[in-house]
C-alpha cells in the first residue's frame, strides 16, 4: 500500500497543481483573450512562445529556468533583492516552473474558445449597453465555459504528470519538492516495483477518470466544444 | 424637420463609404441598395459597430461622433436598438433573460412597462422560458426586435431583419413591423434590398449605390425620380398613401382617397377613414392623350408629364403628377413616340391594378 511519504508526495503534487492551475487560469484568460482578438504582430511571436513548452524536452526548460532563477541569474537577482532568495528547490520555484510548463495547456483551449465565440455576441452586448468587461463576464465567460473546463482539467492534470522540469527545478527534495512522479522514479530505483505499481496505476487511473470526465462534460454542454 | 445627421467617408480601398444624410425624426427610413453598396455599413457605423475615421453624426441634438475633435462615442454608452441580420440572441440565456439583458443595464430603468408592451405587440409572451436553439427563426427575430425596443432607444437600427428568414416567415413578421411602425414614435433606420419591403416599410427611402447615397427623401418622391436605376427596374412602382373613402358593396370594390383624386380598389375590410398605402406599379400604368371615353379600366385619372427618361429594351419611363403626387408609366417607346409625348403635356393615366400593402 501507499507508505506516508507516497501520500506526503500525493498532497504536495495536488498543491502544486492546484496552485499553478488557479495562477494559470489568472493570467492566462487575458493572455488567451489578448491572442484571440489581437491584429498585432505581436500574436505571431507570442503564440509561439506560449507553445514552445509543448515541443521543447522539459529538461531543457528547467535547465534555462535553474539558471535564471538562480543566484547568478535574472530572476535569482530579482528574488535575492526582494528578500526572497533564490526559487530552486523550494515551492514556489517549482510553482512557476509548473505555470510555465503547462501554460499551453491552458491558453490554447481558451484562445480557441473564445475565437470560436466571434463578434456577434460581442457586438450585441455592446448594443445592449454592456461595457467591454461587462461583456466579458456576462457573455464571454458563459459562452466560453467549455473552453475553462477544459484549460483548468488539462492544466491541473498536466502539471500532476509532470516529470523533467520538476526534477531540474526542483530537485528531489522530501515533503519541499518531491512530487509523484519523483517518488516513483525513486521507487523504481530502488526496485520497490509493487509500491511504484499503487503510484502509477493510481495516476493512471486518475488521468483517465479526468480526460473521461471531461469528454463527457463537452459533449454534453449545449454551447461549443473547443476539441472539436 | 431634420433630427438624424449622419457624414462618413471611409476608404477600405476596394470600397468606399462616401455619404452626408440629412434623416427625419419619425418613421421608417429604408436604406435601399444591392449587396455592397454600403448600407449595412452605414448602419453600422452608426451605430458605432464600425468606426469610419471621418465622421459627423448627430441624433436628437445629441453627437455620437465627430472626428473633427476626435469625438467618438463607443457603441454601448449610444442610446439605440439594434437588430441584426440573424437575431444574434444570447445563445446561453433564455429569452426572458435575453429581453432583461439590455434592461438591466440601463441607467434610469423605465422600460419594464415599454417591455410588456413590446412582448405583446409581437407576440412572444409564450416563449419567454425557451432558449434561443429552440426557437423558429421568426420567433427569434421578433425576440431581437423586443430586445431592442425594450431600451426605449432614441433610434432603431434594423439591419436586414428579414433577409434570412423564407417567405412564410417574412410574411409573420412584416404585420408587426407594420404595427410598430405606427406605434412607435422613434426613427427607424430600415436596411434592406427588398423592394418589397421598401413598398411597405418606408416613409423616407434613401438610395444607396457604391457606397453613396443616389437619393433621399420622402418615399413617393424618391421612387417616382428617373434618375436613380430603381425606376427601370421592371418592379419599379409608387406607393401612394390615401384613405379608405367609401365601399361599394355591390361591386366588391372601395375607394380610396389621396391627395390628387381617388382611386377604386378591390374591396378592403376598414372602415371608411382607414389610412392605406396604395402600390401601383409603373408596368400597370398606360397613357392616352384623350379621356378615354368607353374602357374597362375604372381608374383613368389626369396628369401631367413631368419627367421622360429611356428605359430598359423598348421601354421608356414616363414621370406623371397626378396632383401633386409623381406617379411613373412603363410604356414602350415606340408609343412615346407615336404620341409625341413631352413634358408639360396633360394626359390621362389608366391604372390597371393596385395593391393594397396594409
Amino acid at each position: 500500500m501507499l507508505s506516508p511519504a507516497d501520500f506526503d508526495a500525493l498532497f504536495l503534487t495536488f498543491k502544486v497543481a492546484g496552485i499553478a492551475t488557479l495562477l494559470m487560469l489568472l493570467f492566462g484568460t487575458p493572455l488567451a483573450w489578448w491572442l484571440a482578438r489581437t491584429r498585432s504582430g505581436w500574436k505571431g511571436i507570442i503564440n509561439t512562445v506560449v507553445a514552445l513548452p509543448l515541443v521543447l524536452p522539459p529538461t531543457v526548460l528547467g535547465f534555462y529556468l535553474l539558471v535564471l532563477m538562480g543566484p547568478a541569474g535574472a530572476i535569482g537577482k530579482f528574488t535575492t533583492w526582494l528578500g526572497l532568495g533564490t526559487l530552486p528547490f523550494t515551492f514556489p520555484g517549482l510553482v512557476v516552473a509548473s505555470v510555465l510548463y503547462s501554460l499551453p495547456f491552458v491558453v490554447q483551449p481558451l484562445q480557441a474558445a473564445f475565437t470560436s465565440i466571434g463578434e456577434q455576441p460581442l457586438e450585441a452586448a455592446a448594443t445592449l449597453r454592456a461595457g467591454p468587461l461587462d461583456t466579458f463576464f456576462s457573455v464571454v465567460m458563459p459562452l466560453a465555459k467549455p473552453g475553462f473546463l477544459t484549460a483548468a482539467i488539462l492544466g491541473f492534470a498536466h502539471t500532476v504528470g509532470e516529470f523533467g522540469v520538476v526534477l531540474m527545478v526542483g530537485g528531489n527534495i522530501p515533503d519541499k519538492t518531491r512530487v509523484v512522479s519523483l517518488q516513483i522514479y525513486n521507487h523504481v530505483e530502488a526496485l520497490e516495483y509493487h509500491e511504484a505499481h499503487w503510484l502509477a496505476g493510481g495516476l493512471l487511473l486518475f488521468s483517465f477518470s479526468v480526460l473521461m470526465l471531461l469528454y463527457t462534460a463537452l459533449k454534453t454542454h449545449p454551447v461549443a466544444n473547443p476539441l472539436k | 424637420m431634420t433630427i438624424i445627421h449622419a457624414r462618413f467617408l471611409l476608404d477600405y480601398g476596394d470600397f468606399k463609404l462616401d455619404v452626408d444624410l440629412h434623416l427625419p425624426g419619425t418613421g421608417i427610413t429604408v436604406l435601399f441598395g444591392h449587396s455592397g453598396s454600403g448600407k449595412t455599413t452605414l448602419l453600422r457605423c452608426i451605430a458605432g459597430l464600425q468606426h469610419a475615421p471621418q465622421g459627423f453624426l448627430e441624433i436628437n441634438g445629441h453627437i455620437w461622433q465627430d472626428s473633427e475633435c476626435g469625438l467618438f462615442l463607443p457603441t454601448y454608452k449610444r442610446p439605440l436598438g439594434y437588430v441584426f441580420q440573424e437575431a444574434n440572441l444570447f445563445p446561453h440565456l433564455t429569452v426572458r433573460a435575453n429581453l432583461y439583458y439590455g434592461l438591466k443595464r440601463l441607467k434610469q430603468n423605465s422600460g419594464t412597462v415599454k417591455l410588456e408592451q413590446t412582448v405583446e405587440l409581437l407576440g412572444i409572451g409564450h416563449l419567454m422560458e425557451r432558449m434561443p436553439g429552440h426557437l423558429s427563426g421568426g420567433e427569434r427575430q421578433r425576440v431581437a426586435i423586443a430586445r431592442a425596443l425594450a431600451l426605449n432607444p432614441e433610434v432603431l437600427l434594423m439591419d436586414e431583419p428579414l433577409a434570412s428568414l423564407d417567405f412564410k416567415r417574412k410574411q409573420e413578421i412584416l404585420p408587426f413591423l407594420s404595427r410598430l411602425h405606427q406605434q412607435l414614435d422613434i426613427p427607424v433606420l430600415y436596411v434592406t434590398h427588398s423592394q418589397q419591403e421598401v413598398a411597405q416599410l418606408a416613409d423616407t427611402l434613401v438610395i444607396l449605390e457604391d457606397g453613396r447615397a443616389l437619393a433621399s427623401g420622402p418615399l413617393s418622391e424618391t421612387q417616382s425620380r428617373l434618375d436613380v436605376p430603381l425606376a427601370q427596374d421592371r418592379e419599379a412602382a409608387t406607393v401612394w398613401p390615401a384613405t379608405v373613402a367609401e365601399h361599394e358593396a355591390d361591386y366588391h370594390l372601395s375607394r380610396v382617397a389621396f391627395a390628387g383624386g381617388s382611386l377604386s380598389i378591390t374591396a378592403v375590410d376598414a372602415p371608411v377613414g382607414t389610412p392605406l398605402r396604395i402600390q401601383i406599379y409603373a408596368r400597370d400604368v398606360s397613357i392616352a392623350l384623350e379621356a378615354p371615353i368607353a374602357t374597362s379600366i375604372l381608374n383613368v385619372l389626369p396628369a401631367v408629364i413631368s419627367g421622360i427618361a429611356d428605359g430598359r429594351d423598348s421601354q421608356t419611363v414616363v414621370q406623371v403628377l397626378v396632383g401633386n403626387k409623381a406617379l411613373l408609366a412603363h410604356i414602350t417607346r415606340k408609343s412615346a413616340l407615336l404620341l409625341g409625348l413631352r413634358i408639360g403635356m396633360t394626359v390621362y393615366v389608366q391604372i390597371k391594378g393596385t395593391s393594397i400593402l396594409n
